[in-house]
C-alpha cells in the first residue's frame, strides 16, 4: 500500500512508547510554517504565521470564525492557491523542504500530504466503495487487496457497520456526518503522511466523535496530524499541542496542557474560557 | 388561523395556475406529436424502410436511402461539431476567464445565431466548390458548424454548474488537474452535457437548408462521403412540395420517423446513464 512516495517512518512501534498526552518535546518538526502568508484577492487573510508541527503528533488549531484556520490549513498542502484569486507567501517546510519552492510539484505534495474539508465533498457519481479508493484509482494506481483496504479505512473512520451493505450506493445518498466520515476514509486510504482535518467532526454526534477521537489516537502513532476544531474539549483531547489563531495572526501556541491552564496572552484565555469568540 | 387559510388559498391558486400553464405548454407538443403519427402511421409500410424512391405510380417506393443518410450526416456532423464543441466548453469554464475566453464566447454567441441557411452557403463555397460536387461529407460539416457554439455553450454552463468542492476533493487527493477535470468534473457533468447534445443533435437532424447546399440529395442507394447523400429532411421537404398524394404520406411518414428517431436517441442515452450512475 505504500505506493505513495517520500521519506516513511521505519518503525511504528516507536510511536507507541509515545503515547499522547505527555508529549516529548524532542519530538522531530514533520511541517512548519514560516512567515507563511496567504491572500484572497487583497485581503490578506493570514499575516505571516510561523509554527512548527512535531511528527507523530497532533496540533490543534483554535481561534475563532473567519480567524483563518482553514486558510491556514489549506496553505500546509498547497490547496490555497487553488481558489481563484488565492495565492499564498512564505516557507513551508515539509521534512525540511520548502513546498512551495521552486520545481516542487503541488500534486506529490498533496499525496503525501492528505486532506479532509470542512465541508464534506464526496464524489456524488462514484458509490462508496469508489468514493474510498478514490485517491488511487483516479491516479491509476493498481491496488492489490483492494477488499482489505477500503475495509480497513472505512472502518477507521468508524464508518464500516454502518455502510458495509450499500458499498454500491453513491457517496452523496449518506447523511452529513457519514459523508464527513467518508471523507476521513477517502484520505486514509491514501495512506498519507501528514493528516489536514478541518473540523472532522464538525457534523457528528457524540459517539461518532468518540470513534474519530479514537482514530485520531491511533493514527497518531504513525502520522503527523493537525485538526482545526471549534471544540474545546475537543483540542483538549485529542491533541499534543494547540496553536491560538485570531485574525490571521498566531496569538499563542504551546503544549495543550500548558495552553489551557496557563495561557499567556489574555486573547487566549478569554477565547478558551468562552468570553468571546 | 384566518392567515394560514388565506396562505393555504393563494398556496392552491398559484399551485392551479401552474398547472394549468403547465398543460398549456403540453397542448403544441402533444397536438403536433399526435398529428404526425395519425399523418404519418399510414405511410409506414415495410418497403418505407427497405425500398428506395420510386417513380409516381410505381409500388414499394422508401426511403432506406434518406434514413440512413440521416443518420450518417447526424453521425459526421457528431464528429465535427461534439469533440471541439465540448473540448471549448470545458476551455471556457476551466480556463476561460480571460481576453481570449471572451472571445471564445462571444464568437459562439454570434455563430449561434447565424441562419443556418449561411451556414450552408459558407460550406457551399468552402467545401463544395473546392470539391467540385455536393457531397455528405460537406452536409456534415455544416451540420457540425450548426451544433458547435450550442454544444459548447452548454458543456460550459454544466461544467461551471460543478461545485468547486468536488474539484477540491480530487486535487487533495494528488489528483493533477487535467486527470481531475476528465474523471471528475466533466463525469459529474456528464448527465446535462449529454442532455445538451441530444439537444443539439435533434435540431441538427431536422435542419433542411443548409443540406440543400452541401449533401443535396440522392436518389440512389449512397454511403459514399464524396457523393450527394439523401436525408430525411431533404427528402419529406422534395415530397411535400410535390403534387402526389403518395408522395404527401410518404413525407409524413417521413416526419414521424425522424420524431421517433430523435426520441429514441434520447432515451438511449439517458437509459445508458442511468445504468452507469450509482444511487
Ligand atoms: N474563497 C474566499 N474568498 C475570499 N475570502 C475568503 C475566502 N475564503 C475565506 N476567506 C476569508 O479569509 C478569512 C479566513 O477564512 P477561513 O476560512 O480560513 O476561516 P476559518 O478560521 O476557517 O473560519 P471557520 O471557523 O468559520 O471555518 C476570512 O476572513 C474569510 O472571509
Ligand atoms: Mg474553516
Amino acid at each position: 500500500m505504500m505506493f505513495l512516495g517520500g521519506p516513511r517512518r521505519e518503525d511504528p512501534a516507536q510511536g507507541r512508547e509515545a503515547a499522547p498526552r505527555s508529549a516529548p518535546a524532542q519530538a522531530v518538526e514533520k511541517l512548519r510554517a514560516e512567515g507563511l502568508k496567504a491572500w484572497f484577492g487583497a485581503t490578506l487573510a493570514l499575516k505571516g504565521i510561523s509554527l512548527g508541527m512535531k511528527e507523530r503528533r497532533v496540533t490543534a488549531i483554535i481561534g475563532p470564525s473567519g480567524c483563518g484556520k482553514s486558510t491556514f490549513l489549506r496553505c500546509l498542502n498547497r490547496m490555497h492557491e487553488v481558489a481563484a484569486g488565492a495565492r499564498a507567501e512564505g516557507r513551508v517546510l515539509l521534512d525540511g523542504v520548502d513546498i512551495y519552492g521552486r520545481g516542487v510539484d503541488p500534486v506529490q505534495v498533496r499525496r503525501r500530504v492528505g486532506m479532509v474539508f470542512q465541508k464534506p465533498n464526496p464524489f456524488p457519481t462514484m458509490s462508496i466503495r469508489d468514493n474510498v479508493l478514490a485517491g488511487a484509482k483516479l491516479n491509476g494506481v493498481r491496488l492489490r487487496e483492494e477488499d482489505a483496504l477500503f475495509e480497513k479505512a472505512l472502518r477507521r473512520a468508524a464508518l464500516w457497520e454502518e455502510v458495509k451493505d450499500v458499498l454500491a450506493r453513491s457517496g452523496a445518498s449518506l447523511s452529513g456526518g457519514q459523508q464527513q466520515r467518508l471523507c476521513s476514509a477517502r484520505a486514509l486510504a491514501l495512506d498519507p503522511e501528514v493528516l489536514l482535518m478541518d473540523e472532522p467532526c464538525s457534523a457528528l454526534d457524540p459517539i461518532a466523535t468518540a470513534r474519530v477521537e479514537e482514530l485520531i489516537h491511533e493514527l497518531a502513532e504513525r502520522l503527523t496530524i493537525v485538526i482545526v476544531t471549534h471544540n474545546m474539549q475537543q483540542a483538549a483531547r485529542v491533541s499534543h499541542y494547540t496553536a491560538f489563531l485570531y485574525l490571521g495572526e498566531l496569538v499563542e501556541y504551546d503544549e495543550t496542557d500548558v495552553l489551557f491552564t496557563k495561557p499567556q496572552n489574555p486573547r487566549t484565555e478569554e477565547y478558551i474560557t468562552g468570553r468571546f469568540g | 388561523m384566518d392567515r394560514y387559510r388565506r396562505r393555504s388559498a393563494i398556496d392552491r391558486l398559484a399551485k392551479a395556475a401552474c398547472v394549468a400553464a403547465v398543460l398549456l405548454a403540453l397542448v403544441p407538443l402533444a397536438s403536433l406529436l399526435a398529428y404526425v403519427a395519425a399523418k404519418g402511421v399510414s405511410g409506414l409500410s415495410l418497403s418505407f424502410f427497405t425500398g428506395l424512391p420510386k417513380p409516381v405510380g410505381e409500388p414499394d417506393g422508401g426511403m432506406v436511402n434518406a434514413v440512413t443518410g440521416t443518420l450518417v450526416l447526424v453521425g459526421l456532423a457528431c464528429l465535427f461539431g461534439v469533440p471541439p464543441g465540448v473540448m471549448a466548453g470545458i476551455y471556457l469554464a476551466e480556463f476561460g476567464d480571460n481576453r481570449f475566453g471572451k472571445a471564445v464566447r462571444f464568437s459562439a454567441d454570434v455563430l449561434s445565431g447565424v441562419p443556418s441557411i449561411v451556414v450552408g452557403i459558407f460550406v457551399y463555397t468552402l467545401l463544395v466548390l473546392w470539391m467540385r460536387g455536393f457531397s455528405a461529407l460537406a452536409g456534415g460539416v455544416a451540420l457540425g458548424i450548426i451544433m458547435l457554439p450550442t454544444v459548447t455553450r452548454t458543456t460550459e454552463e454544466l461544467v461551471r454548474m460543478v461545485p468547486d468542492s468536488l474539484r477540491e476533493a480530487a486535487l487533495a487527493l494528488g489528483v493533477p488537474r487535467w486527470k481531475a477535470i476528465v474523471r471528475v468534473v466533466l463525469r459529474t457533468a456528464a448527465p446535462g452535457i449529454l442532455t445538451g447534445l441530444m439537444l443539439a443533435v435533434a435540431r441538427v437532424a431536422g435542419e433542411t437548408a443548409p443540406l440543400l447546399f452541401t449533401a443535396f440529395n440522392n436518389r440512389f442507394w449512397s454511403i459514399d462521403l464524396s457523393q450527394p447523400m439523401a436525408s430525411m429532411p431533404v427528402q419529406i421537404f422534395t415530397y411535400a412540395v410535390s403534387p402526389y398524394e403518395e408522395w404527401h404520406r410518404q413525407a409524413w411518414a417521413a416526419a414521424l420517423v425522424l420524431v421517433a428517431m430523435v426520441l429514441a436517441l434520447n432515451a438511449g442515452a439517458r437509459l445508458l446513464l442511468h445504468r452507469r450512475a450509482p444511487r
